[in-house]
């Protein structure tokens, strides 16, 4: 393989890109948006490992995400833990009740274990709702202390920005490894065909747990930074809309693309601020995009694109007779 | 504990419970005939109660007329629905196909709110207000509407899906497609009438209840998801099971809000949804399902 | 690969850069409101008075010669969106003031960017926490909560009817609300009996009103915006509940009496005096102003001018009222809106001061009644 085409160029190219970019922009209320987009990348690359690669469909990640921002929040504001110890702290527990949930849930498939994850999701937001005395209820929990490291303190969308996107590279370079090594090859059988990985010796249903279980501490982790940087959560973000929209994010941008994650985070991220003129249009012009993409570019963004340009300027040889 | 607060919490959870059954009879008739899951199931039941106050205080029809009005225009929809959504579909994967229902289900939402407002709206009830007493408890003339047309839909289901030609052809369907297109059976059309007939009855669903809980362009996102909730515990039969999942689903959410806690209302609904399908995934009464491999 | 990379990162790119800011003009308001989403009857309302104000402004010369500039965004009701488009006004748009948002959650959210980046924010929503502590660049323009609970319970102990079941909505207004109910009680000498909820899109609370029923309660307070207490009046009318039913203004509007039809007899609610504006008696420093704004509102959008858009109105007011008096920087707005004195707006007659940035009294609240399909003032 020639040296540009190894995929950790692609990746060091891709890291000096994120890491430059804010010096082309110098500020602006545009920095806040990519502080959101790099967390809606961690979610929708959590969210493909599970999706896209295994194969098995969750439309309830709002809810891991939830639940870390609001462990790492009530941690730190009601019992004065210190960030840096909540953040792992809350990783651990959502990805050990995700592995325990997941035993029973991921024997459905399919539509079955679409409308269980949904169920769980909406259950984890309910009880958001309700704890009102543990999270502030429906009005949310502010005061999340934002994080410091070696004396920074990271309250600036500058600052966030980078603090963000570091996790969010640490997590892409996981995942590129995860899919090009064995446990990946193992991941896409699974996803091909149960019966016959299973055939093969692969433990299905153990490992379908595990990616399950890694997905949601990604997830929480990702909820986590969200909390200190936004420094007020509430459970409006954490419901079935956003489980929909990162849902949209993996699909639009391509499934069993981490790249294509980033795409698809990146539009969704940007599209209500482009749309923001068209107000109450908004809603329609986001159904339409979702339609249309699924019906005409069902392998997302990633691959449709290039696929669109090909046939636009046309492979040579191939030509109508 | 006295008799008569369970009963009132019984009854009110019948009623509601009704309204779940409507709606799960059509996820379960879609999902019979294809294999869909259809999340835009709820907006049907919105487009249901809107659309019959549009055609009464926009066009000032007398309710018997504005009723089949709606169930008419419902109807259009779902035919509209499967066409442009469902069937230019070229790769129909279980993902591909959720998202696109969910993506319809927001279309719909969203031309219901430009077409009509984002406000609650009343529809007057079919037969006045005035409260009937049972044993201590009270309903509606309402709540009985809603029971007596809900055993009238699952009675004509189950006349239509045993004793007609083309309930039956939606039924083999639903057995094998393959098979069923060997014999002559024109899938393609079993499909759209499934839609049409889904949304149908949900419309139907939405109009009964409207007077009830009034209606606004976002009641269907909840109803959908408890009516789905419903047809798995009655295993997506299209009769009486999925009645009966809808009932009991009522009536635990009421009795859950009143003794246990209101708060957790709606939790109750998707506990039970993952119950059953950690514990018995193919419903109270359904069989269980084996793969081929 | 390489190229496909390359086209990639160009889309991207095209992307980003398609939502550039761009600079500043005359003296710019930025509005957060609700104008779509879950708390749309409160948004839209206070997106249409404040454009109905500031065109009036603008029409009469606008301010010290200055036109003022209205960006509105929308949040939809929600507190993160808001957030982020509270900085997008500050950084993209320089606002020199906020107001809005519409509800108590997206206000808790956007305080702290308002204080990091000292811009005043006059919100329009209705929770006590908004103002009590107080903080230096945070006011609002909605009656306090803590004022309608006060008015109801002064009128529940005037009547000795001190035993009350709370029937609030799970969102922000109705925690709010509840947090307050509960709070006060012990000062107007009231028990709670029973303490329930319900969601905002719940069709049927007969099971709530049944276990109220069973209970020894007196009276019933739901705290909620419409629907949920329409479908509550007419629930508790057909279990034959005789007791007295209260309401939050969250459902001081017209639209709550076509909503609950028959049921809604009887029932008592705490209300901005904009709703019986045409019954107060001249002596009233408000009715002015009131009669004033329904009328415009009339005119302007052929709808009723309502409690909520008065929020609106009453901010926009404020503001003129600081540039009137020579601010026209962010601190200075801020310094002049905390000497506002005697403002009779649409909630009520505004005095701000170092200690009190919510301005109104009890006077802002009068407590009504539905008889026969229309308001009434209780006295």
């Amino acid at each position: 393989m020639s040296f540009l085409k190894r995929p950790i160029v692609l990746f060091l190219l891709f890291a000096a890109f994120v890491l430059l970019f804010p010096l082309l922009l110098g500020g602006g209320y545009l920095m806040n948006v990519l502080v959101f987009m790099g967390v809606n990348t961690m979610l929708a690359i959590a969210l493909n490992l599970l999706l896209g690669y295994a194969g098995q469909i969750s439309l309830g990640h709002a809810g891991f995400f939830g639940l870390g921002a609001y462990l790492s929040g009530v941690l730190t504001v009601t019992y004065s833990w210190n960030p840096w110890l909540a953040m792992p702290l809350a990783a651990v527990v959502v990805g050990l009740a995700a592995f325990l949930i997941g035993f029973p849930i991921l024997k459905l498939k399919g539509h079955y274990l679409a409308m269980a994850t949904l169920g769980l999701g909406i259950i984890i937001y309910i009880v958001f709702n309700e704890t009102v005395e543990l999270t502030g209820g429906p009005s949310g929990l502010s005061g999340i202390p934002s994080l410091d490291l070696f004396g920074i303190t990271f309250d600036s969308d500058l600052e966030n920005y980078y603090l963000i996107w570091s996790f969010v590279l640490v997590t892409m370079l996981l995942a590129l490894n995860l899919a090009n090594s064995r446990v990946g090859r193992a991941l896409r059988s699974v996803h091909d065909s149960e019966v016959a990985a299973r055939v093969m010796g692969v433990n299905a249903r153990l490992l379908k747990v595990q990616v399950f279980a890694l997905s949601a501490v990604i997830c929480s982790v990702a909820g986590s930074l969200y909390a200190h940087t936004m420094t007020f959560i509430a459970p409006a973000s954490f419901g079935f809309n956003f489980s929909v929209e990162l849902l949209t994010m993996v699909v639009v941008g391509g499934l069993g693309s981490i790249y294509g994650s980033f795409l698809g985070a990146a539009l969704l991220t940007m599209l209500p601020e482009l749309l923001r003129e068209a107000k109450d249009y908004d809603i329609i012009v986001y159904g339409v995009i979702l339609m249309l993409m699924v019906i005409f570019m069902p392998g997302g963004l990633v691959r449709g694109v290039p696929d669109l340009f090909r046939k636009l300027t046309g492979k040579k040889g191939r030509s109508n007779a | 504990m006295q008799f008569d607060q369970l009963l009132q919490y019984s009854l009110s959870g019948l009623s509601t419970g009704a309204i779940y059954a409507l709606i799960g009879i059509g996820f379960s008739i879609i999902y019979n005939a294809t294999g869909i899951i259809n999340f835009a199931q709820g907006e049907f039941v919105m487009l249901g109660g809107m659309l019959t106050l549009f055609f009464l205080e926009t066009l000032q029809l007398p309710l018997w007329a504005a009723i089949p009005c709606a169930v008419g225009v419902s109807t259009a929809c779902g035919f509209l629905f499967e066409r442009l959504a469902i069937r230019p579909l070229r790769q129909p994967t279980p993902i591909n196909l959720v998202i696109i229902t969910i993506a319809g289900s927001i279309l719909i939402r969203g031309i219901a709110m430009l077409v009509w407002d984002k406000d609650t709206h009343a529809i007057p009830p079919f037969s006045g207000e005035e409260p009937i007493a049972i044993a201590g408890a009270t309903i509606l003339p309402q709540h009985l509407w809603i029971l007596g047309i809900t055993l009238i839909i699952v009675a004509i289901n189950r006349f239509y899906f045993y004793h007609t030609i083309s309930g039956k052809a939606m039924r083999a369907c639903a057995y094998n497609r393959r098979a069923a297109g060997l014999v002559g059976i024109d899938v393609k059309r079993m499909v759209l009438f499934s839609f049409m007939i889904s949304s149908a009855m949900g419309s139907v669903a939405g109009i009964i209840v409207a007077p009830l809980t009034m209606t606004s362009y976002d009641v269907g996102i909840m109803l959908g998801l408890k009516g789905f909730c419903a047809a798995i515990i009655g295993g997506m039969s299209s009769g009486l099971a999925t009645v009966v999942g809808g009932l009991v689903l009522g009536v635990l959410e009421s009795l859950g809000a009143g003794l246990v806690s209101s708060g957790y209302k709606d939790a109750i609904a998707f506990i039970i949804l993952l119950l059953i399908l950690i514990i018995r995934p193919q419903g109270l009464f359904g069989k269980a399902e084996s793969e081929r491999v | 690969m390489q190229t496909r990379f390359v086209l990639l990162m160009s889309l991207v790119c095209s992307l980003l850069l398609s939502t550039a800011a761009f600079a500043a003009a005359p003296l710019k308001i930025g509005a957060l409101f609700a104008v779509t989403g879950p708390a749309a009857f409160l948004g839209e309302p206070e997106r249409n008075s404040a454009k109905m104000v500031v065109d009036e402004i603008n029409k009469a010369g606008g301010v010290k010669g200055r036109q003022l500039e209205l960006v509105v965004y929308d949040t939809a009701g929600d507190a993160t969106k808001a957030v982020q488009l509270a900085t997008k006004l500050i950084k993209d748009d320089k606002v020199v003031a906020i107001i809005g948002p519409s509800t108590t959650g997206e206000t808790m959210a956007v305080i702290p960017v308002a204080e990091r980046e000292k811009i005043p924010l006059i919100s329009c929503s209705a929770g006590s926490k908004i103002t009590d502590p107080v903080k230096k660049w945070v006011f609002k323009t909605a009656q306090n909560d803590a004022l309608a609970v006060g008015k109801i319970y002064e009128y529940l102990q005037k009547h000795k009817q001190t035993n009350v079941a709370l029937l609030t909505v799970s969102d922000g207004f109705g925690s709010s609300g509840r947090e307050q109910l509960k709070a006060q009680a012990a000062k107007y000498g009231m028990t709670v009996v029973s303490d329930d909820t319900y969601g905002p899109k719940d069709t049927d609370m007969t099971a709530q009103l049944t276990k109220i029923r069973a209970s020894k309660a007196q009276a019933i307070i739901c705290w909620g915006t419409n629907p949920g207490p329409a479908v509550i009046a007419k629930n508790a009318k057909q279990l034959g509940i005789k007791l007295p039913l209260y309401m939050s203004h969250g459902v001081s509007s017209k639209k709550f009496i076509q909503l609950a039809g028959d049921a809604a007899e009887g029932i008592r609610l705490p209300s901005g005096k904009v709703l019986v504006a045409d019954v107060l008696p001249n002596s009233d420093g408000q009715k002015k102003s009131l009669m004033a704004f329904v009328k415009d509102y009339q005119n302007h959008y052929k709808a009723e001018g309502d409690h909520f858009g008065g929020h609106a109105w009453d901010a926009i007011m404020l503001l003129k009222g600081a540039f009137d008096r020579g601010a026209d920087s962010a601190a200075a707005v801020r310094d002049q809106l905390e000497k506002t004195r005697n403002f009779a707006g649409i909630g009520g007659t505004f005095n701000y001061s170092t200690q009190d940035h919510a301005g109104l009294g009890k006077d802002a609240f009068v407590l009504v009644e539905v008889k026969k399909k229309d308001w009434i003032l209780v006295k």
